[in-house]
């Protein structure tokens, strides 16, 4: 006989999380604690001195006293331990708890900074401070993460989400973490805008600024030079169409014509997701710069002289179209081989020419896949920061004038701010237009009833072009990836050809000495940070992802649409936008932690997040809602559910989500070139740094080495996701 | 040896109402009472709340009204888990990672038996159902009706307080379906198993039941035994429903006692008033209990509009004054032919009076 949760007076989740918050209020050090697993700390001084103390131990001594409120929060649960679930004290004290120790906490570390209060009003109130906090640490992590889900436990027993308390957790976790991560440095960066350099904030400095001729300046109408804004606007929209139409050329070949190798097109989607992508840049320059292999073929042939024609727009435009087609093409296939092959066949015994099916039925379904491309496009090549870095020349755009006022001689914060709400408005524009456009029509042709056709071929008018793009465009693509082997082993571009292992020993020099294996290579430091930095960022990606997932796909609760927007927005934050935001937010207390790794592991994390959601989502929605319930009926609860039968059966995705969430970290770049410090220093920023100093052949050298682990790492995992597809279901009926 | 006992209760529904969204109404104020230890099947057609009331005893759907009991104890507030309660889906559901043997100790592992004793519970529950050796296979490598026995022992071994069966043999092909309704059946008397039963196959229904609970529009439209249903139907929907059932107006003429008589056009037939007055009325008549003869006789004149061999029997449809009627005959010796004239009568018992289309 089962025994219903709600009736009975034990808690063990309730128990543990009162005993986490005790751990941080009593026991770990209340501040942040540099390097804190050296565990120094503990041998120096702790619990007394009061950089290490914990909140209790401050207190008791004197200080810090306005951290004293939460010891109320505190003791309130332990009242209610003994109550049943059912008992509306129990869950009335739990909300009223975990809320007001959750409130309290963030109000004391948003009011109380490094110099006492942080707003005048706080002073007015109560009068000045004479002590001052930095950034939290551990004990407040626990404590804070304690209430947090003392508050859900609570709101849980009240009967939200069925009285869940898994479900409830999860809901009131995501919404927190996305909120502290994406939504306050955003807000943050707003506020930044608005700033003046008084340290006040003011919507009269904002304007002046605002409309800066640098960034929305028309000079190149007239022979002179564009402003930031504009340059980056009509670079994105032309990556955008053309990194489509390649890409819709690309999906054409591959479903709906006799090509026979379309194998190694499709490893043409791999591209993207290994190649960091600036280094399609350099590969530019070594065809098209002033030394490049075919400007100085064609000066020598046409007798003209060399130019730097490919620095600027031009360089720029072709490096992205070529990074970011790819990505077009991933889509692009997807929407390409959905439109159902029936639509098409009814089509023609209706009648209808080859070229008529195509304009009339293949087309407008592909509409959403259009715009869903377009988008991508443009998003990518607006938060682009390495090639216009590589290529721009005199062109310059949003994401490098960011980059430039931040860590730059001009040191301008609120410039930056201004330039990066320009930036976020344009890809927030463009993600609000595409919604807008697609409206509310449905586009599913997809039934998931047998659909035995087969799509018809291009007509021949069509089929002629397309073929010639995709063979040019093949033809390019292996030529740059070829340039980029080639130059990684070439002495001195340009000037002396002779072929050469030593950028490759410079960087990765292993040599035997006295102690063992020595990594006196100059570009290990920074490799293997990279290495372990998205090695603990993958974990959290998948798992924020896949619970995102869960509850967008298998719950339902109040608010379900603005949480669904709300991650939505996440995927039309332009990196560099997150880069500039994490500095302001988290470079002062409550969260100050620029200059560590942490503060890279949580940019990859939230930057990624998207990536596990999508997977999560795509293969969530292919398992039958009733294996949840059955088990729910079974006795199991939702964890024991999201455990037993869910994970097990995702292990496919979690797989691809890990690997992916690994690669894109190593890869990325417009984040984390503000957030590296001397002591984290990752691969891309370190190839950067190399190219800003004109070192071409050490930069190719590790991009390509780079090229080679992510290489490995997505073959390792076609391998591993093949083995577990022995598990998946097969021979279930449709539900419905 | 440990053997599967029933612990069955009785469901006890008090006004129950499932809302969704702003106003689509799933279930309107649902009075219900399960006895324990007998099958009871709710039936209807897509779309009338069958579904979501018995997904409201799972309790995968919370009421947004009334009060659900089970045995005495009221499980309104009580999610899935905590309810001493087990389903068999239409899909099975079957965990496609898990072998047999993982499937059925399942829901063990969670109700606190040991890992020996839920070995041994879930076999007990495999050779109830006739899959004694199967333990290792994983779902995928059964046929449809071995798996949906799986999910049958799955649900039974929890001993639980009721059964819910969701449209369990929709999956199966007609000739299995026969068997596997009987072996449930049997399984339920067995064991004295209180059983919820969703189908919208009238003669499945009419098959396994105990008692059979006719839905409509988020409401019950009709209770009954399956004896009482079909020769009792309480409108033209439940008569419609259960059988088929030709509806003719009729106009009854008196009413003596409990016997009414009633006319179609010239023809006078006598039967039970079931408490209705004089004045306009609905005949319902199933298509086999309808008797044609060749030529005029007593009766209401008509002719053969289609004829249709189906083997076992002929069917007819008829035009008379009053309407088209669907009839069957057994004799296939010597058919109608189409365009001959016929006359109608009823058989002694059959039809039945029901109340005045209303609409």
């Amino acid at each position: 006989m089962r025994k219903a949760t709600s009736e009975s007076t034990s808690h063990p989740v309730l128990i543990f999380w009162i005993v986490v918050g005790w751990v941080g209020y009593v026991l770990l050090p209340w501040y942040g604690v540099e390097d804190f697993y050296s565990l120094e700390w503990l041998a120096d001084g702790w619990p007394l001195d009061p950089d290490y103390g914990p909140a209790a131990v401050l207190i008791t001594m004197g200080q810090k006293l306005w951290l004293a409120p939460m010891l109320l929060a505190l003791v309130a649960p332990l009242a209610v331990m003994r109550r049943p679930k059912s008992d509306p004290v129990f869950a009335r004290v739990l909300v009223v708890a975990g809320a007001f120790g959750f409130g309290w906490l963030v109000a004391q570390g948003l009011g109380i900074g490094l110099r006492g209060f942080a707003f005048g009003w706080l002073e007015a109130l109560f009068g000045p401070l004479q002590d001052r906090q930095f950034g939290m640490g551990y004990g407040a992590l626990l404590t804070v993460t304690a209430f947090l889900f003392l508050l859900t436990q609570g709101i849980a027993a009240r009967g939200a989400v069925k009285g869940d308390v898994f479900v409830a957790s999860a809901i009131g976790g995501v919404i927190a973490v996305v909120a502290i991560f994406v939504f306050f440095p955003i807000a943050k960066m707003l506020l930044a805008a608005f700033a003046t350099e008084g340290g006040g904030y003011s919507v009269a400095g904002f304007f002046p600024k605002f409309i800066d001729g640098r960034i929305w300046g028309l000079g190149c109408l007239s022979g002179g030079r564009c402003g930031a804004a504009w340059n980056s606007l009509f670079l994105a929209v032309l990556v955008g169409v053309l990194t489509t139409l390649l890409g819709l050329a690309f999906a054409l070949v591959l479903t709906r014509s006799g090509f026979r190798f379309k194998r190694s097109l499709r490893a043409l989607t791999v591209l993207p997701i290994i190649t960091p992508p600036f280094v399609i840049g350099l590969a530019i320059i070594l065809l098209f710069g002033l030394s490049g292999a075919v400007t100085t073929t064609v000066a020598s042939v046409l007798g003209l002289e060399a130019t730097r024609w490919v620095y600027g727009m031009p360089g720029v435009l072709i490096a992205q179209t070529l990074a970011f087609t790819p990505i077009a093409f991933l889509v692009l296939i997807g929407v390409v081989e959905g439109v159902s092959p029936s639509m098409e066949e009814a089509a023609q015994t209706l009648r209808a020419g080859r070229w008529q099916i195509f304009r009339t039925v293949s087309l407008p379904l592909m509409r959403p896949g259009l715009a869903n491309a377009f988008l991508l496009g443009f998003i990518e090549s607006m938060a682009d920061f390495g090639n216009p870095l590589v290529l721009g020349g005199n062109f310059d755009v949003l994401s490098t004038e960011i980059f430039f006022a931040i860590v730059g001689a001009q040191y301008d914060q609120s410039r930056a701010a201004i330039l990066a709400v320009v930036l976020l408005g344009f890809t927030l524009g463009a993600f609000y237009l595409q919604r807008f456009w697609l409206g509310r029509k449905s586009y599913t042709t997809v039934t998931g009833k047998g659909d035995a056709g087969v799509h018809p071929a291009m007509p021949t008018g069509l089929a002629l072009p397309v073929y010639g793009i995709v063979a040019l465009w093949s033809g390019f693509t292996l030529v740059v990836y070829g340039m980029i082997l080639y130059g990684s082993v070439v002495q001195l571009w340009g000037v002396d050809d002779t072929l050469t292992f030593k950028h490759y020993l410079t960087a990765f020099r292993i040599d035997w000495g006295e102690n063992g294996l020595r990594w006196t290579g100059s570009a290990w430091d920074s490799f293997w940070t990279t290495v372990l930095i998205a090695t603990i960022a993958a974990p959290p990606t998948a798992a924020i992802g896949l619970v995102t997932a869960y509850l967008l796909t298998r719950q339902d609760f109040a608010g379900k649409r603005g949480f669904e927007f709300g991650t939505m927005l996440s995927f039309a934050i332009p990196g560099t936008v997150i880069g500039v935001s994490y500095i302001m937010a988290f470079n002062v207390p409550p969260i100050e932690i620029t200059g560590t790794g942490l503060i890279l592991v949580i940019s990859f994390v939230f930057r990624n997040m998207p990536v596990g959601v999508r997977a999560g989502i795509a293969s969530m929605s292919q398992l039958d809602k009733s294996l949840d319930e059955s088990s729910l009926t079974l006795g199991a609860n939702s964890w024991q559910t999201f455990r037993a039968v869910i994970l097990p059966l995702l292990r496919p995705a979690i797989l691809a989500a890990l690997v992916y969430s690994f690669v894109r970290a190593m890869t990325a770049i417009s984040a984390v070139i503000f957030l590296v410090s001397a002591r984290y220093d990752m691969a891309t920023s370190y190839i950067i740094g190399r190219v800003e100093n004109n070192d071409y052949g050490l930069a190719i050298a590790y991009s390509t080495a780079l090229i080679f682990v992510m290489l490995a790492a997505v073959g390792l995992l076609q391998l591993l996701v093949g083995r577990t597809e022995i598990g998946r279901r097969t021979s279930h009926g449709e539900g419905h | 040896m440990t053997g599967i006992h029933a612990k069955a209760a009785s469901v006890r529904f008090e006004k129950v109402s499932k809302v969704y969204g702003r106003d689509v109404k799933a279930a309107d104020s649902i009075d219900l009472e399960v006895a324990a230890g007998t099958l009871v099947t709710l039936l209807g057609p897509s779309g009338c709340g069958k579904t979501t009331t018995l997904r409201m005893i799972a309790g995968l759907e919370l009421v947004s009204a009334g009060r659900i009991f089970i045995g005495d104890k009221d499980v309104t507030k009580l999610p899935a888990t905590d309810r001493d309660v087990s389903m068999v889906f239409q899909s099975y559901a079957l965990f496609p990672h898990m072998t047999v043997l993982e499937n059925v100790s399942y829901g063990l592992k969670f109700s606190g038996f040991g890992k020996e004793e839920a070995r041994q519970k879930a076999q007990a529950g495999l050779g109830l159902v006739g899959l004694k050796g199967y333990d290792s296979r994983l779902p995928s490598e059964l046929s449809g009706g071995q798996q949906q026995r799986v999910a049958v022992a799955r649900a039974l071994v929890l001993e639980p307080q009721v059964l819910l069966f969701d449209e369990p043999l929709s999956n199966l092909d007609a000739k299995l379906r026969r068997r596997v309704r009987e072996e449930i059946r049997e399984i339920q008397q067995t064991l004295g198993l209180t059983v919820v039963y969703v189908t919208h196959d009238q003669e499945e229904a009419l098959a396994v039941s105990d008692e059979i609970v006719v839905m409509r529009n988020a409401a019950i439209a009709q209770k009954g035994t399956p004896r009482e249903l079909y020769e009792a139907p309480a409108d033209a929907f439940v008569a419609d429903f259960i059988g088929e059932a030709n509806l003719i107006p009729v106009e009854i003429v008196t009413v003596e006692g409990d016997t009414a008589t009633v006319r179609i056009a010239d023809y006078s037939h006598r039967l039970p008033s079931r408490g209705l007055a004089t004045g306009p009325a609905q005949l319902a008549v199933r298509p086999s209990r309808i008797r044609l003869l060749a030529g005029a006789g007593d009766g209401v004149a008509a002719v053969i509009d289609k004829a249709t061999y189906v083997g076992s029997r002929f069917e007819y449809t008829v035009r008379a004054a009053f309407g088209t009627v669907f009839a069957t005959a057994e004799d296939v010796a010597h058919p109608f032919g189409i365009g001959d004239a016929v006359t109608i009568s009823f058989a002694a018992s059959g039809p039945v009076l029901i109340p005045p289309d209303q609409s």
